[in-house]
């Protein structure tokens, strides 16, 4: 797979603290990328930078096999910060087609692409309405529509889900997946972990400035699994002890076990089996991202508790 | 460049389309122009019925002259010679005459102690003071000549005695060429003043509806925040031009209308416009028309536009630094804009004393300090060219181009980082450091 996007060692240092301190990392064309971390961690800066807000203090930014050049590359990215912005007095149909003009398309091309998004989400009746008009859902949904309308390759979705109902946010979330099958690449930023785990195919970690963690979500959760497994019966047995495991947890029906060093899923299995057990689910648990990211961020005191504050 | 012209079209769009600059832009002149057409109506309206003013002259001391007399065509004088005081009164409650004067006979022309117009209800003070000027001219006129001398004689003495301030080359008449240079002056130079203020805090307000709206981070995220910046002043800009066109334009009509309208009206007004020149007998009137064409309008109206945008560009720049800088709380703005009212208050300060004296050093210094040259210099510019030496204006204008260029650089520097700066107040300090800051 060719890589889209690749940081190189990226710093920004503000006056009071290291916004991003050495990250580096790359994309691939057409996947869905998760950068997760607590907040304050410096993800907006680092998307800033991306989008050519910012320029980095030191490092580098290739796009597509170059480096990349805020100006002439920014009809290639589509951003939607976190904080969501339009102008509210504006007509919806013109704020999307100026938008869309600012990103370097035509009238004409403009015209056309905001007539195809606005039917197909189904936003039609919108066009002579005013942002205050529309409901916090609905804007947020104008937002993403004009994020993506000029076909960026690379999507940059700060949040996009917050604020959304499940309806809503199962729509963008179709529209994420059609980009992503059309080739789009994505970069998703979130501190809401069930929503990585379910779309993103690579996650960063970011903490205090630098990259704690990079790899595929099934990666990760193999190095951070904990050999924990759950195992169901029909009916509830005398469980003997075995060497292969310990007991953490038993309800009459059910146990949690966890396997000690140098046996094997298998070796639980068959201790159940030869003890005439009928066994109705067996499976092992991995971590959630959730239990990953509180793990590896917990030591770091003062960002925690941010995080805590975003979840609650 | 291109996408600075799409910014700068939504900007003048998006003013242009709000029912507040219509009412704004036709509204106040359609105010100024109703509130002079009914000064002018009422006026008009009390002079044009006409009164009738019963005269009890026994004596014939005012005669039928008063009758002839050219300014009294609105007065009917009716002569009533036997008529008694109360026999006039009784005229004057049954609306039968609108005024009267009883002279008693014992009064002549060398004794008239008392004599009074008495006015019944409804009379203007205008016509009043008509009535009052030809009868004091009446007997002015019987008095010289009880003295043997003619009317004609008089004027021929005052006109001999009357002297006139020329300039040097003798075609001009100073005294009218400086009223209405004057006028000029103060009119244009006060004009500027109220731009900057007006179009600058505009455009500091819009910087501030995007940063608190939010969208100046999906924008900056399209274009480079220096092109939002001059999309926005630019897009500004021509409202503010366009506006004033606008009103140029109906002030001309309104102009070319009234005197249409009201023939008497019309002609003291343009006086009034002209100049403060004291208002008109006929003669000087036409003096101050025929001056008028000695004036260089093209220098004046072409500093004028000059000037505008000169100042307006400069000052717009740092509006906008400083709208950027602002969080959701105005009462920042207020603090942050100090440094930038003050020199503008100098301005028009500096510009009433330069106004007067256009060849102080004190209007030369603030006709080519850029932060002020744009309301002093215009003020001084109607003088002409023999006051305002080329070299100076020169020097003014390339000054203000450079400073111009200075700030926008300097301002869009604050801008950058301060457009996405949130929950955090900004002094003037950080606005200078940013500023100041290489790259």
């Amino acid at each position: 797979m060719q890589t889209i996007l690749e940081l190189k060692n990226l710093k920004k240092h503000y006056a009071t603290q290291k916004a991003v301190d050495d990250i580096s990392f790359s994309i691939n064309e057409g996947s869905i990328f998760g950068l997760l971390g607590p907040n304050g961690a410096g993800k907006t800066t680092l998307l800033r930078m991306i989008t050519g807000i910012f320029y980095p203090d030191s490092g580098s930014i290739i796009l597509d096999g170059s480096p990349f050049n805020p100006v002439e590359d920014v009809a290639k990215i589509g951003y939607m910060p976190e904080e969501r912005g339009l102008y509210k007095k504006m007509k919806i149909g013109e704020q999307a087609l100026y938008l869309a003009q600012l990103k370097g398309l035509s009238k004409h091309d403009a015209m056309q692409k905001v007539k195809h998004w606005f039917s197909r989400l189904e936003m039609e009746s919108w066009w002579n309405k005013k942002v205050e008009d529309l409901s916090k859902g609905m804007s947020q949904k104008l937002q993403f529509v004009t994020t993506v309308l000029h076909e960026p390759r690379l999507i940059i979705l700060d949040e996009p889900f917050s604020g959304l109902d499940p309806v809503n946010a199962n729509l963008i979330k179709d529209e994420i997946y059609n980009l992503s099958k059309r080739g789009c690449t994505i970069i998703f930023s979130t501190h809401r972990m069930e929503q990585v785990e379910e779309i993103c195919d690579h996650i960063v970690l970011v903490n205090l400035g630098k990259k704690i963690l990079d790899g595929t979500v099934y990666d990760m959760k193999q190095q951070f699994k904990e050999h924990k497994f759950h195992i169901a019966l029909e009916e509830a047995i005398q469980l003997a002890a075995h060497p292969a495991f310990e007991v953490l947890e038993a309800k009459d029906k059910e146990w949690t076990l966890k396997i000690n060093d140098g046996y094997k899923g298998n070796d639980i299995l068959r201790h159940f089996i030869d003890q005439q057990a009928s066994i109705v689910s067996y499976q092992e648990i991995l971590p959630s991202l959730n239990d990953i990211f509180i793990q590896l961020v917990e030591g770091t005191h003062a960002t925690a508790r941010a995080f805590q504050s975003t979840t609650a | 460049m291109n996408k600075t012209w799409i910014i700068a079209q939504r900007e003048f769009l998006s003013r242009v389309q709000k029912k507040t600059f219509l009412l704004s832009t036709i509204g106040l002149p359609l105010l100024i122009f109703g509130f002079y057409a009914l000064i002018g109506y009422f006026a008009a309206s009390s002079d044009s019925e006409g009164v009738t003013i019963g005269v009890a002259d026994k004596n014939q001391l005012l005669g039928e002259e008063l009758v002839k007399d050219k300014d009294s065509k609105d007065i009917k004088f009716v002569f009533q010679p036997n008529a008694s005081e109360k026999e006039l009164i009784l005229q004057v409650e049954e609306k039968k005459i609108d005024g009267y004067v009883f002279i008693p006979e014992t009064m002549d022309i060398n004794n008239h102690q008392g004599l009074r117009v008495n006015m019944g209800k409804g009379v203007g003070l205008l016509t009043s003071s008509k009535v009052q000027n030809s009868i004091e001219s009446i007997l002015e006129q019987k008095k010289l000549l009880s003295l043997n001398i003619s009317k004609a004689q008089l004027d021929s003495a005052k006109k001999s005695a009357s002297i006139e301030i020329t300039s040097l080359d003798g075609k001009d008449n100073k005294n009218i060429t400086s009223g209405i240079a004057y006028g000029i002056g103060f009119v244009s130079g006060f004009l500027i003043y109220i731009i900057l203020f007006i179009y600058g805090s505009m455009v500091m307000r819009g910087v501030m509806e995007e940063k608190t709206n939010r969208i100046a981070e999906v924008i900056v995220s399209s274009v480079k925040p220096f092109q939002l910046m001059m999309g926005k002043i630019i897009g500004i800009g021509a409202v503010g031009l366009v506006q004033f066109l606008i009103w140029v334009l109906l002030v001309t009509m309104v102009q070319a209308t009234l005197p249409a309208m009201f023939p008497e009206m019309g002609s003291s007004m343009q006086a009034m416009e002209a100049g403060d020149v004291p208002p008109p007998d006929m003669n000087s009137m036409q003096q101050v028309f025929n001056q008028l064409s000695n004036f260089n309008f093209p220098l004046i109206i072409g500093c004028f536009i000059f000037y505008f945008l000169g100042g307006y560009l400069l000052y717009s720049a740092l509006f906008a630094a400083v709208g950027s800088a602002v969080n959701e709380d105005p009462q920042d703005a207020q603090s942050l804009m100090l440094p930038i009212t003050l020199p503008i208050v100098f301005g028009i300060v500096i510009m009433m004393r330069a106004v007067n004296e256009p060849n102080s050093s004190l209007a030369v210094f603030g006709s080519l300090f850029p932060l002020t040259s744009p309301i002093v210099m215009m003020s001084r510019i109607p003088y002409g060219l023999d006051v305002v030496p080329l070299w100076q204006l020169i020097v003014s204008m390339l000054l203000l181009i450079l400073t111009f260029i200075l700030f926008t650089w300097f301002a869009g520097k604050i801008y950058r980082t301060a457009i996405l700066m949130y929950g955090k107040k900004i002094t003037w300090k950080e606005l200078l450091k940013w500023g100041l800051k290489k790259a």
